[in-house]
Order: C-alpha cells, then sequence, then structure tokens
C-alpha cells in the first residue's frame, strides 16, 4: 500500500503504471481498478480559474492509510495507490488518483468506490476555489452525480 | 503542561493563526480548549481531532495533546 501526498502536479497512469511495476504481483491480478479526480473550470454554476487545497500534514496520510486498510479487511486486495494533490491546483489537474489491485473484479472495483468516498467524506483537506467573484472555501463535496444537483 | 491548538481552513483564518498553545488543565476537554480559545460553545459542525485522529467534543486530553478544528472537510 502507498500513500502520497504532492505538492506539485503529476501525471496519474505514470504513477500507477510505475507502481504496478514495483510490486511483486504478476500474474496474480485479474482486475485494476483506477480512479482520476481532476480540476474542473466550474462549480455551483460559477467559473472557477484554480484553487487552492489545504491539508492536515500527518492526520491526512494516517486518515487514509486507515481506510485504505478498512479495504484491505473488508475485500481481497493485492494492493492500493493513493496520490493526493494539495496546494495550487490548476485547471485540468489531477486532483486525487486510487488505483486497486485484486484477482476479481468486484473487489477491485468496490474498494476502489470505498476509498473514493471515504477519502472525500473523512480525509482532512480543504478547497478554496479561485472563482469570478473571488476567493471562497467549498462548503461540502457533491454527490457525485449530475441529476441529484438538479 | 500545555495544549496545541491547531485551525485549518477557514478557521485558520478567522483565528488570523494556524496554532497556539493553551495551558493544560487537569480533566480538560476538547469543548473546554474551544471554549478557552474563542470564548463560546463548540459548534456542532465543526469537526475536531486529537492526536490526529476523530474524536468527540467531551474527549478528556492530556498534556501535551494536539487538538485540531476545522470545517467538514472537501478533498478527492
Amino acid at each position: 500500500m502507498k500513500v502520497e501526498i504532492k505538492d506539485s502536479a503529476f501525471k496519474p497512469y505514470e504513477e500507477i503504471e510505475h507502481y504496478q511495476l514495483s510490486l511483486q504481483i504478476q500474474g496474480r491480478y485479474g482486475a485494476v481498478a483506477t480512479f482520476v479526480g481532476s480540476m474542473r473550470d466550474f462549480n455551483d454554476d460559477q467559473q472557477v480559474s484554480g484553487m487552492m487545497l489545504e491539508h492536515y500534514p500527518g492526520m491526512t496520510e494516517k486518515h487514509i492509510e486507515k481506510i485504505c486498510q478498512q479495504a484491505m479487511e473488508k475485500w481481497t486486495l493485492l494492493d492500493v495507490l493513493v496520490i493526493h494533490r494539495v496546494g495550487e491546483i490548476n485547471i485540468g489537474d489531477a486532483i486525487v488518483t486510487i488505483a486497486v489491485w485484486a484477482a476479481h473484479r468486484g473487489d477491485a472495483m468496490d474498494a476502489c468506490r470505498l476509498i473514493l468516498e471515504d477519502l472525500k467524506s473523512q480525509a482532512p483537506f480543504w478547497k478554496k476555489e479561485h472563482a469570478k467573484g473571488g476567493d471562497r472555501w467549498v462548503k461540502n463535496n457533491t454527490s457525485g452525480y449530475v441529476r441529484s444537483e438538479e | 503542561m500545555s495544549i496545541t491548538v491547531k485551525y485549518f481552513a477557514l478557521l485558520r483564518e478567522q483565528a488570523g493563526k494556524s496554532q497556539e498553545n493553551i495551558d493544560y488543565r487537569s480533566g480538560m476537554t476538547v469543548a473546554e480548549v474551544w471554549q478557552t480559545v474563542m470564548n463560546g460553545d463548540l459548534p456542532p459542525d465543526i469537526k475536531v481531532a486529537v492526536n490526529m485522529e476523530y474524536t468527540r467534543a467531551d474527549r478528556g486530553l492530556d498534556d501535551g495533546d494536539e487538538v485540531a478544528f476545522f470545517p467538514s472537510v472537501t478533498g478527492g
């Protein structure tokens, strides 16, 4: 398992490939579930030009590790990678990457989803958007679906 | 004999500082730390952590503990 907080832009698919090459699980995994979350140029019907992402050094890493550990206890997984950006983020930058390796797709996909949702609702990060009307703290994450926002 | 108090995001901006130290008193709780630094009751929507673990407002503290206050998280 690897959890990393990065303060500069990263290439999610290169990171996943690089980590996979370092694992001694070739031939054992039948599924790799991945998620990449990126910075949009809009939120709450307003144009956004970028954002600052703050975290709680120490607790953030510790809490994500706990979330991954819980997923590894709930499903049969081979390995988990989580990378999350902090600092100044530009439109289009990757914010978070999650990759889960497992023998079977159900374990990999369910665990990837749970790690993401738990990270979004519990891991200590805070977004401050640079919006057209000025900087603003994001109060809550969206539900993850367009229709429920309507 | 002290407690380190940390603030994040909007709370950090409102406090005008990211952390401070306050005197530790035996039997002190997280809610009492907030009373000491903010002169009011801890709002229910403020999250609290002690030594980097989520906890409740009535959690008792030990000398040297790190208490953090922050708003709802918005990562990912």
